[in-house]
């Protein structure tokens, strides 16, 4: 296939999100230490921003390709980061077990990935034979036994006590980048930072050590990982084959495609991501809790992916980004905004407390939720399909061979 | 490889029991390789209930389905694709939301290697076939007339080209056996015309036809045999000309003189 002129990339929307996405991401760091005058507390926002794009592009696997509505998906986020919790803390130590376990970082990732993973299948198997809303009711099932098994099995979990002191993933020092500032040097003698080839020496580790510019490197290229692969299963056999069922089930089946199976590599590739992200939000905060996985987990990336545009890879990380902007800098500022504004615009009444009226700040501060709530109608009133809804793929277009069969017809028919 | 057997399809004595209701009644009947097989019959008659048990969305009360020398009586509907039925369905099913391309490549399936590991990191292998399966959907899509429309969405195609794509999309599994469930549908006479030249065409693929069809005329003109159901029972059998002198048939179709 011939090489694309710029233009004609440019004009690709999708192609162009992606352009934009990536250089906020390579700007984002620069400009929010110059801005901010060497504060990272931005770049940790964005961080920890970057958990819930992982989980809505894993989501949307699930509910945007295939159609499977997964109301419990915070499960598959709670074993991936209970799994790395387990596997990089003291936690086992205490466990029945007596022993702790102490796997790096960039290992856990994969494992924590594959048990999630295995988890999908497992709940994925006996439950997929139900349709629509059944399906959603157990799924929402399963997303409320995982926090409540973490809450009551405490010898493993540390109940509500949660997992804490979880090592941080590090990095070889022979790997130094712009993340690894000089005070991060750690020398790790606990044997997992030895250099492979000489087993008797030590390796200085560059450890992350809660640095916030580091985390978001690398939750910047997991995500980029995360796109890539993600694309490529959506214009493959297998990605036709979810959009076929999401379509129609017995169309799909009629046509050769084993519907079980392909809807548990739904579920099991869903969950994957959602593994991938628990082990790096275990990472990122170094304390795993029962209460980080509730519903409203599942919930807010539920609304992340039907918002930003489901079955479109742009759209659901647009939409994570802007729900978790809304959810975690707009509606916390939102009091102390209202009431500065009184203030300058002499309404300075408001702000006292006089009677029933709690006073401006407290009052916008009640509303929080109501402003979301609406938020989220307005933005579904006025863009039902999404921010950026999936279209027909600009691609396919682009195919030679379809180009040549429509200038062929149309030569014809002049003829 | 089971030996090449006459019949392509046979069935005997299917039944399908719905609770009290019999759908199907005790049909036997044979479909030789390489002809075109109709089955008529009044609304209600069973004949796509006779289709469903014969794909695997039914499992048949009684009786056996045996396909290419194959019994696959109660295989499921994916299972019986991949032997070489294909369908298409009475009420149009296509992947509305999916390009014609796209639709006609989920045919393909059935058909391709690709595992996920070769689709995650786009192996060679993987691109090699993606391009190879564009191609021969697009040769598809030619094949029935609506290569233009490959970019569509299958919902935005106009009815006519919705009942074709839905065949070409059928083709792309490559069947040894087709079912058309009532393809003329809906059709002007100018469009019956054309669907049997298309089904002529499918012939010279080597592809058996069998197909319910009211339509006496695309019947008439393009099968060899034809089965005639009413209330679930076979009540006659034979080339087109007997069948329509048929008594029985006559008293089906127009009810029975007092």
């Amino acid at each position: 296939m011939a090489r694309l002129h710029l233009r004609e990339r440019i004009r690709d929307r999708d192609q162009a999100i992606y352009g934009i996405l990536l250089l906020a991401a390579l700007l984002f760091p620069m400009v929010s230490l110059f801005v901010s005058g060497g504060s990272t507390a931005y770049i940790a926002q964005a961080a920890h921003a970057g958990t819930w794009v992982l989980l809505a592009i894993g989501l949307n696997v699930v509910v945007g390709f295939a159609g499977l509505l997964d109301l419990g998906y915070a499960a598959f986020f709670a074993i991936g980061a209970y799994t790395y919790a387990l596997f990089a803390s003291a936690q086992l130590g205490s466990s029945p077990l007596h022993h702790n376990i102490h796997l790096p970082f960039w290992i856990m990732l994969f494992i924590g990935m594959f048990v999630a993973a295995g988890f999908g299948v497992l709940l994925g198997f006996p439950t997929l034979r139900l349709r629509g809303d059944y399906l959603a009711i157990v799924t929402l099932g399963f997303g409320e036994i995982v926090p409540q098994l973490s809450y009551n099995l405490p010898q493993w979990t540390g109940g509500i006590n949660a997992i804490g002191g979880i090592d941080q993933p590090w990095l070889p020092a022979w790997i130094t980048g712009p993340w690894a500032g000089a005070d991060n040097v750690a020398i790790i003698q606990n044997g997992s930072c030895r250099n492979p080839l000489d087993q008797t020496h030590f390796l200085p580790c560059f450890s992350f050590s809660f640095d916030p510019v580091a985390f978001y490197v690398l939750i910047v290229i997991l995500i980029f990982i995360a796109v890539i692969l993600v694309n490529n299963l959506y214009r493959s056999r297998l990605g036709r084959a979810w959009m076929a069922i999401r379509e129609d089930e017995v169309a799909a089946a009629a046509m050769g495609i084993n519907t079980v199976t392909t809807k548990l590599l739904a579920f099991a590739i869903g969950a994957s991501f959602s593994g991938f992200a628990g082990a790096y939000y275990g990472a990122i905060f170094s304390l795993v809790s029962p209460d980080d996985f509730f519903f409203i987990v599942s919930i807010t990336v539920l609304v992340m992916v039907v918002l930003g545009g489901m079955g479109n890879i742009t759209g659901v990380i647009v939409g994570a980004l802007v729900i978790y902007f809304v959810l975690n800098t707009l509606l916390p500022s939102l009091a102390s905004t209202a009431e500065s504004l009184a203030n300058t615009l002499g309404f300075t009444g408001l702000n006292t407390q006089q009677g029933d009226w709690p006073g401006l700040y407290a009052e916008v501060q009640r509303m929080q939720f109501l402003i979301f709530g609406l938020i989220l109608v307005l933005i579904m009133l006025l863009r039902p399909q999404g921010l950026f809804p999936s279209r027909v793929r600009e691609q396919e277009l682009k195919h030679a061979a379809v180009q040549e069969e429509a200038s062929a017809v149309e030569e014809g028919a002049r003829a | 490889m089971p030996e090449a057997t006459e019949n392509i399809l046979e069935l005997t004595n299917l039944t399908k029991r719905f609770g009290g209701l019999v759908a199907v009644d005790n049909v036997s009947l044979h479909i030789k390789r390489g002809e075109v097989f109709a089955l008529i019959g009044p609304n209600g008659a069973g004949k796509t209930t006779l289709f469903n048990n014969v794909t695997g969305l039914f499992t048949p009360t009684a009786g056996r389905v045996v396909f290419d020398g194959r019994d696959i009586t109660g295989s499921k509907p994916h299972q019986v694709a991949r032997l070489g039925i294909a369908r298409t369905f009475q009420n149009i099913r296509l992947f509305d939301y999916m390009t014609c391309l796209d639709n006609v490549r989920v045919g393909r399936h059935v058909r391709m290697h690709a595992k996920i590991w070769d689709s995650l990191f786009k192996l060679p292998r993987e691109r090699r076939e993606e391009e190879r399966v564009t191609e021969e959907a697009m040769e598809l899509l030619r094949f029935v007339g609506i290569a233009r429309q490959a970019n569509q969405y299958a919902r935005n195609l106009p009815y006519g080209q919705q009942r074709r794509l839905e065949i070409a999309r059928a083709l792309a599994t490559d069947p040894k056996l087709l079912l058309l469930d009532e393809p003329a549908a809906g059709f002007t006479p100018q469009e019956k015309v054309e669907l049997m030249q298309l089904v002529k065409k499918i012939l010279t693929r080597g592809i058996t036809v069998f197909l319910i069809e009211h339509d006496m005329k695309v019947v008439m003109g393009i099968s060899e045999r034809i089965v005639v159901l009413d209330h679930g029972e076979k009540i006659a059998e034979g080339p087109p000309d007997e069948v329509r002198k048929d008594v029985k048939v006559i008293e089906a179709y127009l009810g029975k003189s007092a």
